[in-house]
């Protein structure tokens, strides 16, 4: 039973080129206004916030030149520091897979779980596995992928995408979890209490023990990587990682060459950042290392342990002008403090990653015939890159992205033209004057004695909701000739 | 209502030149801004030309990705300024495209690259040239209100502008500064933004002038004109009565014209 709404993407069927028809119809959702008003003003910005000032004065400014040095390192010497993985997983007795396409990672999924003779598997939160449309992929192929991250699960049951890289399903009100679950829970009694988050938190572990215990495979995603010693990591609040990767037979970890760290320290070093950028923690409750399968003297942990590391594009990424994205690392605090994500939330960006990061990466990924819209889709207000952990300036590679798109012609002849005019003019200063002079004359006459005027052709998407304040009556220029005279 | 600034000063430029930017948008919608400007840095000391051969810094083209249009413009500005020991501007965002964005812009042009990093390294805002370079104070001059003032996004993060207007503005008197929630979120301008996403815009705005409103402030000051327009607008619309003024007119003395979007006093003489 799928309550989706009919216009939300998937990870093959982008909806990044309705942004516009996405926005307006979020910005009417009265669910989703009040939750990203509680969530990104009062919750993830407060928290954040305070974390930081729980620090030394500039410590948290430190933190963060150190941690855009590791992840700058890391992509200079991609190369080295992913054989040496390699290497150190082998060694642990893991095995890597690199997965040059997100086909590719599928099909070695696939097959990984087929050997196993899988029925059910368990995930863990992973944005890598939306990129690469996995659920979709194993259920079509006989498997049972059972999410266990509580947003997650919830999605999952409600068949829709996330809508934030780190709360997923942030955009629901507590009343559509309790509604999504009692249509899916139907053997529970009817007549229990779950209205609030931690009876609904209990209900989704009961439900999904079963699923912990009976699994044939396990799935999480992988925050970092870690060169020197070939451990990969996951940080979450609800420890359901750590079950997920532990108790099945076999454990497999998908995620992405930039997740790339030096060394322990250097990932201790970001841990610190990530979590303080992301949720405001000090440190998330689980963080969680692997390396390689269990041991024979440990008392559990998996058979058998694979890497998936998927590339998608990000190779080319690394070459190009937009390298700088490949630092992220997913905390989200650019689309918490960001205002368009404020005001539109997740889902309407059209594809997996939302916000000034994802504006970035999805043209990058799925093409900027699709996408082109997104780098738009900003005021370049510059809050992003001031609290990116690892400061990705993001507003200039948003700028990027419109100049590849000016160029390749998507901007409409209304604006090519308009600017070409315009910059004709405005490179010939005594034409300019004389226009400028001429129109702020009729214009005055036009707007009257009003101060502002209520329609104006052209540009309706400001007259819809603004007056346009009128001009003064004469330019500046012409009033200062006439003044020095 | 006069004006007088008491320079002491960081850096002794009496008597020295500088040249006034006044922005596309001031020179058509509002020269009083332009002449308040003009006003402040006479006032400090220095002397003010206002070169003929500008028009506009070409953000509008920078950032719609049109760089060919952007440099255009930018060479004309360029030239325009050519000389000059300064070059003052009464906004935040043009001035952070000449200084944050010019030599990018030109970084594989071999002739234009020296004069943009030349411009932009004399390039600088009106209230942070003031502040840090002159050292200004505003004394003699009075504003009778309680104001609440937005750091626009393209100063503040671009050029670090955030005590000091609120520094001058701490010298006028009668005027009574209070802080609104969140003023360092954008106002949803972004330029062709409020255009081309005009509902966007507008929730963002909406959030703006709930911030504003809720200071029970009578005036709203910031320091670009652009913003200003965006959140008189929607302030008018939604009828509320909020008095909307550039910084310069305010530090000037200069607020004996109708404020931004308000009725025209000069038709009823
Ligand atoms: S771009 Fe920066 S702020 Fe945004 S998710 Fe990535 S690391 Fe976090």
């Amino acid at each position: 039973m799928s309550h989706k709404k009919a216009n939300l993407f998937t990870y093959d069927h982008p909806t990044c080129h309705n942004f516009s028809a996405n926005a307006h119809e979020a910005l009417l959702d009265k669910n989703l206004q009040t939750q990203l008003s509680r969530i990104t003003r009062e919750g993830f910005q407060q928290k954040r916030f305070d974390a930081i000032h729980r620090l030394d004065e500039g410590e948290f400014d430190l933190l963060r030149d150190r941690a855009q040095e590791i992840k700058t390192d890391a992509l200079a010497n991609l190369d080295v520091y992913l054989e040496r993985f390699e290497q150190n997983v082998t060694a642990a007795g893991g095995k890597v897979h690199w997965a040059a396409s997100a086909n590719d990672a599928r099909e070695i999924i696939l097959k990984i779980c087929q050997d196993a003779n899988a029925k059910t598997v368990t995930k863990g939160k992973s944005m890598v596995s939306e990129e690469i449309g996995l659920n979709q992929y194993l259920e079509q192929n006989g498997m049972r992928p059972v999410e266990t991250d509580l947003g997650e699960y919830i999605l999952q049951l409600r068949d829709e995408p996330p809508s934030h890289i780190i709360a997923p399903a942030f955009h629901l009100a507590k009343s559509e979890v309790e509604d999504v679950f009692r249509r899916h829970h139907g053997d529970l009694d009817p007549a229990r209490d779950i209205s609030q988050p931690a009876q609904l938190l209990n209900e989704a572990r009961q439900v999904l023990r079963g699923d912990f215990i009976s699994a044939d495979v396990g799935i999480t995603g992988a925050n970092m990587l870690v060169a020197e010693t070939g451990t990969a990591l996951i940080v979450t609040n609800e420890g359901n990682g750590d079950l997920t990767q532990s108790l099945p037979p076999v454990h497999i970890a998908l995620s992405s060459i930039e997740k790339i760290v030096p060394t322990l320290e250097d990932a201790s070093t970001l841990l610190r950042v990530l979590a303080r950028s992301a949720t405001g923690q000090d440190v998330t409750v689980y963080t969680t290392f692997f390396t390689g399968p269990a041991r024979p003297a440990d008392l559990d942990g998996p058979k058998e342990f694979h890497l998936v590391l998927l590339d998608n594009g990000r190779s080319k990424t690394l070459g190009s002008e937009f390298s700088e994205a490949l630092r992220c690392i997913r905390c989200g605090a650019c689309m918490n403090h960001c205002p368009v994500f404020g005001s539109v939330g997740g889902h309407a960006y059209g594809w997996v990653y939302p916000g000034p990061i994802g504006s970035v990466l999805t043209p990058l990924m799925v093409g900027i015939d699709e996408a082109h819209t997104l780098p738009d889709a900003s005021t370049l207000c510059g809050r992003c890159q001031a609290v990116c952990p690892v400061r990705i300036p993001l507003p200039e590679l948003l700028r990027r992205h419109r100049v590849k798109s000016f160029t390749a012609g998507k901007a409409g002849w209304l604006t090519r033209v308009g600017l070409r005019l315009w910059s004709f003019v405005a490179s010939r200063p005594k034409l300019y004057h004389a226009i400028a002079s001429f129109k702020v004359r009729a214009w005055k006459i036009i707007s009257g004695k009003r101060g502002y005027i209520s329609y104006v052709p052209f540009i309706g998407g400001w007259t819809n909701t603004r007056d346009m304040p009128s001009p003064q009556g004469k330019t500046f220029m012409d009033l200062w000739k006439q003044k020095n005279k | 209502m006069t004006n007088q600034t008491s320079p002491h000063k960081k850096t002794n430029l009496k008597n020295k030149t500088v040249a006034l930017f006044a922005t596309c948008l001031v020179d058509v919608m509002r020269p009083n801004i332009g002449f308040a400007a003009a006003k402040l840095l006479t006032d400090a000391g220095v002397h003010v030309v206002v070169p003929e051969g500008q028009t506009c810094c070409g953000q509008p083209a920078l950032n719609s990705g049109a760089l060919d249009d952007a440099r255009k413009v930018a060479r004309t500005l360029i030239d325009a300024f050519a000389g000059y020991d300064y070059v003052i501007v009464p906004s935040g965002s043009c001035a952070g495209t000449v200084v944050a964005h010019y030599s990018e812009l030109f970084k594989d042009d071999k002739k234009w690259k020296p004069a943009a990093d030349d411009l932009a390294a004399r390039t600088f805002e009106l209230t942070t040239f003031l502040v840090d370079i002159m050292g200004a104070d505003i004394a003699d001059v009075s504003y009778d209100g309680v104001a609440t003032y937005h750091d626009s996004c393209s100063g503040l993060r671009e050029l670090g502008i955030k005590d000091q207007p609120r520094k001058l503005l701490g010298g006028v008197r009668g005027l009574e500064l209070t802080e609104m929630q969140e003023a360092d979120v954008c106002c949803g301008f972004g330029g062709l933004f409020s255009i081309k996403l005009g509902e966007i815009s507008t929730a963002i705005v909406d959030k703006k002038t709930d911030n504003i409103i809720a200071t029970s402030a009578d005036t709203l000051l910031g320091g670009d004109l652009g913003c200003l327009m965006n959140m008189s607008g929607r302030l008018s619309r939604r009828g509320k009565n909020v008095k909307v003024y550039h910084i310069a007119e305010v530090l000037a003395g200069m607020t004996n014209i109708p404020p931004i979007g308000g009725p025209d006093g000069e038709d009823k003489k």
